[in-house]
């Protein structure tokens, strides 16, 4: 919303000071500037000047020489790119000397051999409105006894303004008027604020009766509060006068036409929205408002046919043929024309939700749609809307006819509302007394008288005002209290909870996590969760991944079942940057499919860990650490081939006899599909289950004081016989005197049977009560033999 | 006698001196101390002597030989030091050839950040709630006080996921819902803070990304006030950004929050950067969530955590974040 410190003026003539501390007493009140752009303050050395002679530039054909008279009755030759202009014609000129305000300084040169001595300027280039197109003509702009020669400023009677841009919340539908916010404003800084009166004396039309020429039905009051309306005679489609036109301009608003412009300026400088037919589109004047029947269509203004909803608020003929969409668009039937001779001109209270239901579904955000579904007043200002407009036309000449057709339906209900100040101080931390709360309210046009409760304690009877649609509770009300008090005044404090802080056991062990992963030289990375189409299909995993709804990109429209296809791509850009090893972990969310009967997906908290460049075992060794920072209980590796990783080098992780994830290597086939160059170790667990799972119990275990014994034993083990069962072989046999197991070789090739490797095991055999003799050494030693080799096709090695 | 003697340890001292490794030593101990030296026999031939003589060069004998053996002691500190000399000499090592071998890992910035803002209100009595990053209408919008025609949905520009109903079920534009699972689950005193990842159909340049993470804290405890919320911002901008900045609240709205605020932390020239919205709970939440607002009020702030990141570390770009370059990553 962009208002101008000259507009606001108009209601609070009062408002004064320096715009930029005027700037923080509008973000003080919610209204946040985001810009702020002073106006109208036209340089030193910019005069009033008369075209005498236009020209062609001799040897240039993007500029023309221009004779002007800057007062002193001579002709000075200037060079100017634009054409815009007529001999006659009155002009700002700058004279040489003049510093722009964009810091150029104007002098006297050649351009392609042409004297040029000042420069014609344009509106943007004085910063008097944004312009650039041609130069400021303003023949009709200049005050009585102005000169040439004379400062542009004073011929121009410019004043300095300050120009606003606000940042309006969706619960201030009054700010989104002139004069909403001068209201706020002049509460603020405790100045007087009222509306004009704009009456009209009557004219040769108010003879007829509005009643004789329309006839208005609401026919579901849920959709329209009131709907007012008139008729204005003697209409013609001119041009704005300039003043209007530049407000408009200021607002961001282009002028159109002389109708079109005042609608808009009611409708900024009031806040009530408001539409024109022509009136002899409308048989008998007569209009119904009701909802749309589902599949009824409307041609809209911008040439659109639009197909309805039974939400969508109507305006029908007499025949039932919709003219207009209630609050959003008019129809292109009885849209105004070069020809219109009589109006009738609109200004209804529509039913917030439906203006929002209809906005979204159709995508037609508009000044007034913006307006209607926050909210816009119900009460006085409609009909001070229409003196307003009618008023503004009535300087052009349009007359209207005597009375407003005035229907009302449901408005909201603004009975007095019981506000307790101690509720209002207890929510604040405030010690306001209820006539400061009452004080406050007031300044803005809140019903606010203290009242006497039973317990002695004064509390409040509030009204809020027609244009606070919003606004309804005793907290709306504390807001408004807040507002006006000042959130700098409130006192600040520190509560303190009876429970201490904290970070759960869960997310104190994903730190650890985190730390050992990074103890193991892997990066972090965090990439985005949404795949192409086809990415897991390409990553060998089921293509079972959520789409989204409204992508942004095809490359972003399926959220991730795993964490693989996101890692590749990562690998894969840097391999293509020359970073080829990199070592990475994630920890993020993966989206499965919804179960049955849920709604939301089975969304779960995976880690993964991508090792370039390295083979299974690598991701093995990651396991292991974490294995044993976490204190993970029983981790064994269960042979499979997880969809996606390499059908023979890879595993199942299960931790406590629950599988929690898989490690290995990636699917040379999946690689390819990302060029990625490989081996990529790869691990990936579900993180939320493994760190709520069961944790291994750490009790001390007494360290023997007695000599170790060591013994190496090697064994020839076929391919389908894990390295695990070996093991799991050795500690039977050994029981408790073996502290120590550690598989030290691992050998195929030569002397080995094919599908056979060695596996070569140091034991070290330790009691807690005793040196063990050679003897039992030797019986334990052969226990170890004797339960390996019992397994088919494992023998000792000599 | 006694006089070759000393003559004999004066070429002994000499000679030691002069030798140049153990063997040479060890042949020159045998020479000079052994059971055919001057010293050796000489002792030998003190019984011969009469007693009045024979302690005299007795005496002299054990002083001679025990200077030939402070010689010899000497000489092996000399050449034991020589050759640990030589030793460390051919061991010496440029430690500058080995720096940055072995190689930690990184935290990710966001992580970092997180981590950080954790700690500030963990030590503030905070504890750290998550919650599901797809999530339902009710959670993200009507729990919150946002009805299905409100026209501040349509500001959270939310990315929807093609389940359920069209728009029920989407990726949360806000961990906003976090507060609604935590009031439905805990009853109060809450204090929380809840940081994760949201989205919104933002296209990716260098100043948005249509995933990015947020934190958002929630209070609600009997007689929690808006100075509370003020005085709580305060101390957590204190604590994590430093002392010398300051903290404002701006009257703003948000339909979860009533009275509702964008708080703003002071810049070193004076200005103030917005940083995030805050506000009192609304009531409408408290009842969404069976708490009965005349009992219990709360508090709730959020604000975002790459920004923060990006602020700190000067980013230009913020899709750094996500690219996953490793010339990015072990930056930090």
């Amino acid at each position: 919303m962009k208002v101008a410190l000259s507009w606001l003026r108009e209601f609070a003539p009062d408002i004064d000071g320096d715009p930029v501390e005027l700037s923080e007493a509008l973000s003080a009140l919610g209204l946040t500037v985001e810009d702020m752009t002073l106006i109208g303050d036209i340089v030193d050395g910019v005069v009033l000047a008369k075209v005498l002679d236009l020209r062609p530039h001799p040897s240039a054909d993007k500029i023309q020489l221009v004779d002007v008279d800057a007062g002193d009755g001579q002709a000075r030759q200037v060079c100017c790119g634009a054409f815009n202009m007529a001999v006659g014609d009155l002009i700002p000129f700058a004279t040489p000397g003049t510093v722009m305000p964009d810091g150029l300084k104007i002098q006297q040169r050649k351009m392609r051999g042409e004297v040029s001595a000042g420069m014609c300027c344009s509106g943007a280039e004085l910063g008097l409105n944004d312009d650039h197109e041609g130069i400021l003509v303003l023949n009709d702009r200049v005050v009585p006894g102005a000169e040439l020669g004379m400062d542009v400023a004073a011929a121009i009677g410019a004043e300095p303004d300050v120009l606003w841009d606000l940042e309006v919340n969706a619960n201030r539908p009054d700010a989104m008027s002139v004069a909403g916010v001068a209201r706020d404003l002049a509460a603020a800084l405790g100045v007087d604020f009222s509306f004009g009166d704009y009456r009209v004396a009557d004219s040769s039309a108010a003879d007829e009766d509005v009643n004789e020429l329309l006839n208005v039905e609401i026919l579901d009051p849920t959709l329209c509060g009131r709907f007012v309306a008139t008729v204005l005679r003697g209409v013609t489609v001119g041009t704005s006068p300039q003043w209007m036109a530049d407000r408009l301009r200021l607002a961001g608003m282009r002028p159109l036409n002389s109708i079109v412009d005042i609608s808009n300026y009611v409708m900024l400088e009031l806040g009530q929205p408001n539409h024109t037919f022509d009136l002899a589109t409308i048989p008998n004047g007569r209009l119904r408002v009701r909802r749309a029947v589902p599949g009824e269509k409307l041609t809209t203004l911008d040439g659109l046919e639009r197909e309805l909803t039974a939400n969508d608020g109507v305006i029908t003929n007499e025949s039932d043929e919709i003219v207009s969409l209630a609050g959003v668009m008019g129809g292109a039937t009885t849209e105004i024309s070069e020809h219109t001779t009589d109006v009738l001109l609109e200004m209804a209270w529509w039913d917030p939700p439906t203006i929002s239901r209809t906005v979204k579904r159709l995508n037609l955000v508009s000044e007034a749609s913006s307006r209607f579904r926050r909210g816009v007043d119900w009460g006085e200002n409609v009909d001070r809307s229409m003196r307003r407009f009618i008023q503004l036309a009535a300087e052009l000449g349009i007359t209207a006819v005597r009375g407003f057709v005035d229907v009302a339906g449901d408005t909201p209900d603004r009975a007095s509302l019981a506000v307790r100040s101690a509720k209002i101080n207890g929510l604040l931390g405030t010690e306001l007394s209820a006539a400061e709360m009452a004080g406050y309210l007031s300044s803005i046009g809140f019903g606010a008288d203290v009242v006497v409760a039973d317990g002695g304690a004064e509390d409040l009877a509030v009204t809020i005002p027609t244009w606070r649609w919003d606004t309804e509770t005793e907290t709306d009300v504390a807001e408004e209290v807040a507002r006006l008090h000042g959130y700098e005044n409130i006192v600040r404090t520190v509560p303190r909870g009876e429970l201490p802080g904290g970070l759960t056991d869960y997310q104190a062990r994903r730190r650890l996590v985190r730390q050992v992963l990074v103890g193991c030289g892997c990066d972090e990375t965090f990439p985005m969760p949404f795949l192409a189409p086809g990415d897991l299909l390409k990553a060998g995993l089921v293509d079972n991944g959520v789409p989204l709804s409204n992508p942004l990109v095809a490359e972003q429209s399926v959220l991730r079942t795993s964490l693989l296809p996101g890692q590749l791509k990562a690998i894969a850009y840097n391999q293509s940057h020359r970073n080829a090893d990199v070592r990475f972990f994630e920890i993020g969310h993966v989206y499965l499919p919804p179960p049955t009967d849920q709604l939301l997906p089975d969304e779960r908290e995976h880690l993964a860990v991508a090792l370039a460049g390295e083979e299974a075992p690598q991701a093995v060794a990651v396991l292991d650490l974490l294995e044993r920072d976490l204190g993970l209980p029983n981790v064994v590796l269960r042979s499979a081939s997880p969809p996606g990783l390499h059908a023979t080098r890879s595993a199942e992780v299960i931790v406590a006899g629950s599988a929690r994830g898989v490690v290995g290597e990636v699917d040379p086939v999946v690689l390819e599909n990302y060029g990625v160059a490989g081996p990529v170790a790869w691990l990936e667990l579900n993180l939320g289950e493994l760190l709520s799972g069961p944790r291994r119990r750490r009790k001390y275990s007494p360290v023997s004081k007695y000599p170790s014994s060591d013994i190496d034993l090697a064994f020839e083990v076929p391919d389908e016989v894990t390295a695990a069962a070996v093991e799991s072989s050795l500690r039977k046999a050994a029981q408790a005197l073996l502290t120590e197991i550690k598989l030290f070789d691992v050998y195929r090739g030569e002397g080995l049977p094919a599908d056979t490797r060695s596996l070569a095991y140091r034991l070290r055999f330790q009691a807690h009560d005793r040196t063990l003799t050679d003897v039992e050494v030797a019986d334990v030693r052969q226990a170890c033999i004797d339960v390996v080799t019992s397994r088919p096709g494992v023998s000792l090695r000599a | 006698m006694i006089e070759t003697l000393r003559q004999t340890a004066v070429e002994a001292k000499a000679r030691l001196a002069e030798a140049g490794d153990l063997d040479a030593l060890a042949e020159l101990d045998v020479e000079f101390l052994g059971k055919k030296s001057a010293v050796t026999l000489a002792k030998r031939q003190l019984g011969s002597l009469d007693p009045d003589e024979r302690r005299t060069a007795g005496q002299a004998v054990n002083e001679i030989r025990a200077e030939i053996e402070t010689a010899v002691e000497s000489a092996r500190d000399r050449l034991a030091q020589a050759a640990r000399d030589l030793q460390l000499a051919s061991e010496r090592l440029d430690l500058t050839e080995f720096r940055n071998q072995a190689r930690r890992g990184s935290l990710h910035l966001v992580t970092q950040s997180r981590d950080r803002l954790e700690d500030v209100f963990v030590g503030m009595g905070f504890t750290v709630a998550e919650g599901p990053e797809v999530e339902s209408a009710w959670y993200n919008f009507e729990a919150l006080n946002i009805p299905e025609w409100h026209p501040a949905r349509g500001s959270f520009d939310t990315i929807f996921v093609d389940l359920g109903e069209p728009e029920e079920v989407m990726l949360r534009s806000h961990t906003s819902p976090v507060q609604i699972r935590t009031m439905e689950n805990q009853k109060p005193p809450i204090y929380i803070v809840a940081p994760g990842r949201t989205f919104r159909t933002d296209t990716a340049d260098a100043t948005h990304l249509p995933a990015f993470n947020q934190i958002e804290g929630l209070v609600v405890d009997r007689g929690i006030t808006m100075g509370d919320l003020a005085g709580t911002i305060d101390e957590f901008v204190h604590t994590f950004f430093g002392g010398g900045v300051e903290s404002r609240l701006r009257p703003s709205y948000f339909p979860f929050t009533e009275p509702s605020a964008e708080f703003d932390i002071s810049r070193a020239d004076g200005s103030w950067l917005e940083l995030g919205g805050c506000g009192m709970v609304h009531p409408n939440v408290l009842r969404n969530c069976g708490i009965d607002p005349d009992e219990w009020q709360g508090f709730a702030f959020g604000f975002g955590i790459d920004r923060l990141a990006v602020m700190r570390h000067e980013l230009d770009d913020i899709r750094e974040l996500v690219n996953n370059d490793v010339r990015f990553l072990r930056q930090f």
